[in-house]
């Protein structure tokens, strides 16, 4: 359940638009089902009012999304952040991908967005309702006479289980309280594949990257990924193509996507939430961030605007690629 | 029936200053390396992009080397620095991806080091011909 | 009607896999199912349904057309087709069986697809009753019975028994091959699932999204429609619903250039993606919004107008289960579709 509610969220939105500060709303907006829910620009206060909604289900990062808006927007776009949202937004004005002029941005507290698969792997498929109790999810499904509690803490999304921050780093305004950089251990995953073996390794990504159907969502909802043309894409390239042939091009899109943004890559987890074959795309991200963090010492994308990327920066003392492993014990 | 011997297809981008001139001088020597060594000469070896890397090894390499002028000496001063980076975070993700890393390699040649570039080039052979053919990277399309 | 106890279902699998590759629904290392060749160890799995589609099987991701190699000056076009072996695919949901239909109907009229043909001349479709259907599930819509599977073999699974009738010839010589392991039966338990399936059917949040509006000559109705602007607002334009759709049929057709050849695939494609029906002069579409509404319109009024009024949607609800943004054909129908949909 999260601490802010939505009554909190719509009467901000609405004193906002009615006072005329924004012109625009990029909110979440209420589905078929209490879990389905769909990002939306809202024009208008009765839209708000009618349509917006706040819950356990609110994934989804509106960062990429004020690229194109601010674009169309005449006036300012009020944008919500969660506390990882935050972060995106920063790299973006970083890379200069939108106006800041033109957005006003209100700071939410996040407490973990659930994962619906999570709850439907408890409480199976059918689900009428799902209503956020305390510290559980009430799940009534067609099936079942009384509902099944689910607790939330069990059913987060990874990137949640494994969240990086409490803290907003950007924001016009902050609803609720700010909370701290939390010192996670979402690296354990990536550091207990570095201890398999190659082959084992390689059989891991093979059953993984196997699954992948090439409907670039990783790519399209990530918001570090905004060129205007991927090179997947680009005829031109002569490595575009819509389906990967055969495991080689599996491999090279995502090894090629994972690289581009590194550096930039915030790991706010959406590759990982929109893929719908569940490929554990952020371990790839991750190792990025993990391997700079060792060799160059730590870095959090998006932690502040104008920062330096890695991978556009050096030292001439930096570590030669014949070295990276040879290092032993890092802590040595 | 006779096996054909194995020979490893190796891929060096060698930088146009240093390296593809350090090539030229081991050539002007007489000194030995493969001939299964295919140079692409590239303007600075801050112009490979992991594609190259990867391009390569589906059109049938078996290993990768890039050459650049020692660190300090570049012709457009920083290029190797930025290459530095980028090979050692791509070969790292190779390697996450069970991926041999053995057949990649970075290494620096001046225009007067002919005879490291040919002894560069006879090692990594060496190493990649230990690990035999190309098999976790491979488009068996580019292979018949 | 055949039975046989649930228990002796993978000897039943066993027996079949003997004359030819079997693929059901099993559970992968995520959670999910997606359709596998049965071997000894591999269970049927118990999800309703798979994350991709058994399209597939018919009409894969990515296929070999031909092949050329040049030398000189000669140009060598090498066929790459074979006769496919015969194949059964166990566990088919009734509406994925349904969008064969819709499939058939693209690629077997003239003039005919011949490698889709070959394949589906090859395969055994074996449905199986939805005893457990999903809140996403919407196939009444389209007149989809999910009690009454239907392909070449029907299946229902009730707790204890699994029972088997064929519908097609091909479905007949199919059960004969299990005729040892199976027994005569009648059909009172069947029926008693297809009750319990009615009821539950009756029960489901989407029972009254009606096709009513749509169909056929209705382009104008729809095309310009103030909506679409607002439905499509936050679309990413990746290819997630095209691909998990068991009836999206469009796909490209490219050379890749191997280094000592050329060979010529096509692939799935989406209307989704900006470089769709790419031509020489451009493109057609160039906002998200006319690509969604060309998605939303093909399957709504355009396919139905060339092929007697049949949608091109069978409501199995994968659309709905994995778009990254929950953005999918009812919320558009329930949208545009006026008051039958309020």
């Amino acid at each position: 359940m999260q601490t802010i509610t939505q009554k909190q969220l719509i009467d901000k939105a609405v004193s906002l638009l009615e006072s005329g500060t924004v012109s625009w709303v990029i909110g979440w907006e209420k589905g078929e089902f209490d879990y389905d829910i769909t990002p939306a620009v809202f024009k208008n206060a009765e839209d708000v009012k009618e349509k917006f909604v706040w819950n356990d289900f609110c994934g989804a990062n509106f960062s990429k999304y004020l690229i194109a808006q601010t674009g169309k927007c005449e006036g300012k776009i009020l944008v919500f952040l969660k506390p990882c949202d935050t972060y995106s937004f920063n790299q973006l004005l970083t890379e200069h991908r939108f106006d800041r002029e033109k957005v006003y941005a209100v700071g939410i507290p996040c407490d973990g967005m659930v994962d619906i698969s999570k709850v439907k792997a408890v409480c199976g498929e059918g689900i009428s309702a799902i209503s956020c109790d305390g510290e559980n999810l009430s799940v009534t499904t067609i099936y079942s006479d009384a509902p099944v509690l689910v607790k939330t803490e069990d059913a987060l999304l990874e990137r949640c289980v494994n969240c990086k921050s409490k803290k907003h780093v950007a924001y016009d305004e902050l609803l609720g309280e700010d909370g701290d950089v939390i010192d996670s251990a979402r690296f354990d995953e990536v550091a207990k594949l570095e201890a398999m073996t190659p082959d084992e390794r390689f059989a891991f990504w093979q059953n993984e990257l196997s699954r992948c159907i090439r409907c670039n969502a990783c790519r399209d909802a990530c918001p570090a990924c905004t060129c205007e043309k991927c090179v997947f894409n680009n005829p031109n390239s002569g490595v575009e193509n819509k389906a990967a042939a055969n495991s080689f091009e599996e491999k090279m899109f995502h090894i090629i996507r994972a690289f581009h943004v590194a550096g930039r890559c915030t790991d706010c987890g959406e590759c990982s939430r929109v893929c719908p074959q569940n490929i554990p795309l952020h371990l790839l991200n991750r190792k990025f961030i993990k391997d700079i963090n060792e060799f160059y010492g730590d870095y959090q994308a998006g932690a502040e605007v104008g920062s330096r990327a890695p991978l556009v920066n050096y030292t001439t003392e930096d570590l030669e690629p014949g070295e990276i492993f040879d290092r032993g014990d890092l802590d040595a | 029936m006779q096996m054909k011997e194995y020979k490893p297809l190796i891929v060096a981008f060698c930088c146009n200053w240093c390296s593809y001139a350090g090539a030229d001088l081991a050539g002007n020597n007489r000194l030995n390396y493969p001939a299964d060594v295919k140079i692409i000469r590239v303007p600075c070896s801050c112009r490979v992009n992991p594609m190259f890397i990867l391009r390569a090894f589906q059109r049938g390499a078996d290993g990768v080397i890039i050459c650049g002028c020692h660190p300090g000496d570049c012709h457009y001063t920083s290029g190797n620095y930025f290459t530095r980076r980028r090979m050692a975070l791509l070969f790292s993700m190779l390697d996450f991806l069970g991926i041999e890393r053995e057949r990649t390699r970075v290494e620096w040649v001046s225009a007067a080091e002919g005879a490291k570039f040919a002894a560069t080039m006879n090692d990594f052979a060496e190493q990649v011909a230990a690990l035999g053919e190309n098999k976790r990277l491979e488009d068996l399309r580019c292979k018949r | 009607m055949r039975k046989c106890s649930l228990t002796a279902i993978d000897t039943v699998f066993a027996e079949i896999a003997k004359s030819m590759p079997l693929y059901l629904p099993v559970d992968d290392s995520d959670g999910s199912a997606s359709y596998r060749k049965w071997e000894e160890g591999k269970a049927w799995s118990e999800k309703l349904n798979t994350v991709s589609s058994p399209k597939d099987f018919f009409f894969p991701q990515m296929e070999n057309l031909m092949e050329f190699k040049t030398e000189g000056k000669n140009i060598e076009v090498i066929d790459v087709r074979n006769e496919t072996e015969d194949f059964a695919i166990f566990g088919v949901r009734p509406c994925d069986v349904k969008s064969f239909d819709v499939l058939d109907r693209v690629f077997l009229s003239e003039p005919v697809d011949s490698y889709y043909a070959n394949r589906r001349a090859h395969g055994v479709i074996v449905s199986v009753a939805c005893t457990r259907p999903s809140e996403t599930c919407f196939c009444q819509t389209f007149g989809i019975n999910p009690g009454e599977p239907c392909g070449d073999v029907s299946v229902w699974k009730t707790e204890k028994e699994i029972f088997f009738e064929a519908n097609t010839e091909k479905g007949a010589e199919f059960l004969k091959k299990i005729d040892g392991l199976t027994e005569e039966c009648g059909t009172e338990a069947v029926e008693k699932q297809r009750e319990d399936i009615n009821t539950i059917m009756n029960k489901l949040p989407l029972k009254d999204v009606t096709t009513e509006a749509f169909g056929g000559g209705k382009t104008m109705d729809f095309f310009n429609h103030p909506a679409w602007e607002e439905l499509s607002q936050t679309c990413l334009g990746c290819g997630t619903c095209t691909f998990v759709c068991p009836t999206c049929q469009c796909y490209d057709i490219k050379d890749f250039n191997t280094g000592n050849g050329v060979v010529r695939y096509r692939c799935w494609d989406s209307c989704m993606y900006s470089d769709f029906t790419k031509m020489a002069h451009g493109n057609n579409r160039t906002s998200q919004k006319e690509r969604f509404r060309q998605r939303f319109m093909h399957k709504l009024v355009y396919y139905p107008e060339n092929n007697d009024g049949l949608f091109s949607c069978v409501g199995c609800g994968r659309c709905l289960a994995k778009c990254p943004i929950s953005m999918n054909i009812v919320k558009v129908m329930k949208r545009i579709g006026g008051a039958e949909n309020e």
